[in-house]
């Protein structure tokens, strides 16, 4: 069985490589579904594989990025990627990321920065969760209602509200089919940047929902854009934590291999999800982020990495089954038309 | 005109110069890690090549970790979509349906 162990000759560790393959694979698969990075769930695989801390998150990051790559050129052949609301938003994400850093060293100072934020980060997810349940609750009943729109039922529209500010200057979307203030994206990502850098996570978890709710993107358009963003803050991540010898590059290929193959899987099902279907996983993975943290707040660390790769794997396999089922059932119907034709 | 577009070009490359140091700051200030690569296991002169800039020129390292994740994670999904496109599925269009 030795040669299913690798030598990482920077961190001087032998890793189980398969389990690298595995961890890129279902990242792939989640962060191409829902349009984040997924930090939060390779940590503590990488940990598990036996890989030194100080080592996790570098390579992490330089994985994600490559991961958002492959993901986020599938996603724009689908035209799932606005990428001048992509780089509008940067501009906010950058500031308010660096705002929230300085709140963390605030609380540092004082002394209070470990509880602080791990509950702020539960109260911020239990937020979410219940938002996307809502919504999910409010659409079912306007479309039993017959209360239809034009891309089907919707349950919480406070877009609508927000795009009436007509601060100038204002911006036309095209991919997300939106006209609102160049201010609101700004401001949103702003917003969703201070979060992001208070609670030290790389975004994606909280910019994907502010993307449908707050700015109104389809949900496709939403996880598409979000990946792109994740690309970029991902590569400069890459450059920051390899100049300062925290990245196991061979680990990043390994996990890369994986990824690839994961990361078309996830963003092909995402052709054949309602946008709800994506709401309400991403809604259940929340939930699944908010316990384990939790968990880690009261120091059980095991049944929080149980719990995490457990809501990994199962995700990870409702995502491959939608892609399959969907992917299938097109083969048959196109089959059928082709024989039709004959 | 040429005045917003020289004020946009500005306000793009301060972003550009500003963007490594704060975009991770969500991770926390990564320390410099003062750890030597071990090249006494290793034999292959790529891997060799790879540990000596590690070991000698950390922004050096750090660069090309970039140039290789951006060109694996392109070419790879060059590679992976290619295949996939072999299956038949029709991968240029979806229907956006949200309920």
């Amino acid at each position: 069985m030795e040669w299913m162990y690798m030598y990482m000759p920077i961190a001087g560790v032998d890793i189980f490589w398969p389990g690298l393959v595995l961890i890129g694979f279902s990242v792939g698969v989640i962060g191409g579904f829902f349009g984040m990075g997924g930090a939060w769930m390779v940590t503590p695989g990488l940990n598990i594989l036996g890989f030194p801390m100080a080592f996790a998150i570098g390579t992490d990051i330089s994985h994600i990025a490559g991961k958002s790559m492959i993901s986020t050129i599938r996603h724009s052949k689908f035209g799932n990627v606005d990428y001048k609301l992509g780089l509008v938003m940067v501009v906010g994400t950058v500031i308010g990321i660096e705002c929230g850093a300085q709140i963390v060293m605030w609380l540092e100072r004082i002394g209070r920065v470990g509880s602080v934020v791990r509950w702020v980060y539960v109260v911020v997810l239990l937020l979410i969760a219940t938002m996307v349940f809502v919504d999910y609750w409010k659409a079912t009943r306007k479309k039993k209602a017959g209360i239809v729109g034009e891309h089907g039922a919707e349950g919480i529209t406070w877009y609508r509200t927000l795009h009436k500010i007509k601060i100038p200057p204002i911006m036309h979307f095209e991919t997300a089919g939106i006209t609102c203030s160049a201010w609101l994206p700004i401001m949103v990502s702003f917003l969703t940047g201070v979060l992001a850098g208070f609670l030290g996570i790389g975004g994606g978890l909280l910019r994907m929902p502010a993307l449908v709710y707050l700015i109104g993107c389809p949900t496709h358009v939403a996880v598409g854009t979000d990946l792109f963003e994740v690309m970029i803050s991902g590569l400069y991540g890459t450059f920051t934590f390899g100049a300062k010898g925290r990245i196991e590059i061979w680990a990043v290929f390994v996990m890369l291999a994986g990824a690839a193959i994961g990361a078309q899987i996830g963003t092909v099902a995402t052709k054949y999800a309602k946008g709800y279907g994506i709401r309400v996983a991403f809604g259940l993975a929340v939930v699944a982020c908010m316990f384990s943290i939790i968990l880690k707040q009261f120091k059980y660390e095991i049944p929080a990495t149980v719990l995490i790769l457990g809501a990994v794997g199962l995700i990870c396999l409702y995502i491959v089954v939608i892609m399959v089922k969907g992917a299938a059932k097109e083969l048959r119907e196109k089959k059928e038309a082709e024989r039709l034709a004959a | 005109m040429k005045t917003t577009y020289r004020r946009a070009l500005l306000l793009i490359c301060s972003m550009w110069l500003l963007l490594p140091e704060t975009l991770w700051a969500a991770g926390g200030k990564a320390e410099m890690l003062v750890v030597v690569a071990d090249t006494r296991r290793v034999s292959s002169s790529i891997t060799l090549y790879f540990l000596d800039l590690y070991n000698t020129s950390p922004v050096g390292f750090g660069i090309l970790c970039v140039i290789l994740t951006a060109l694996l994670g392109s070419s790879l999904g060059v590679i992976t979509d290619f295949f996939m496109r072999r299956t038949g599925i029709d991968l240029k269009s979806r229907k956006l349906v949200e309920h």
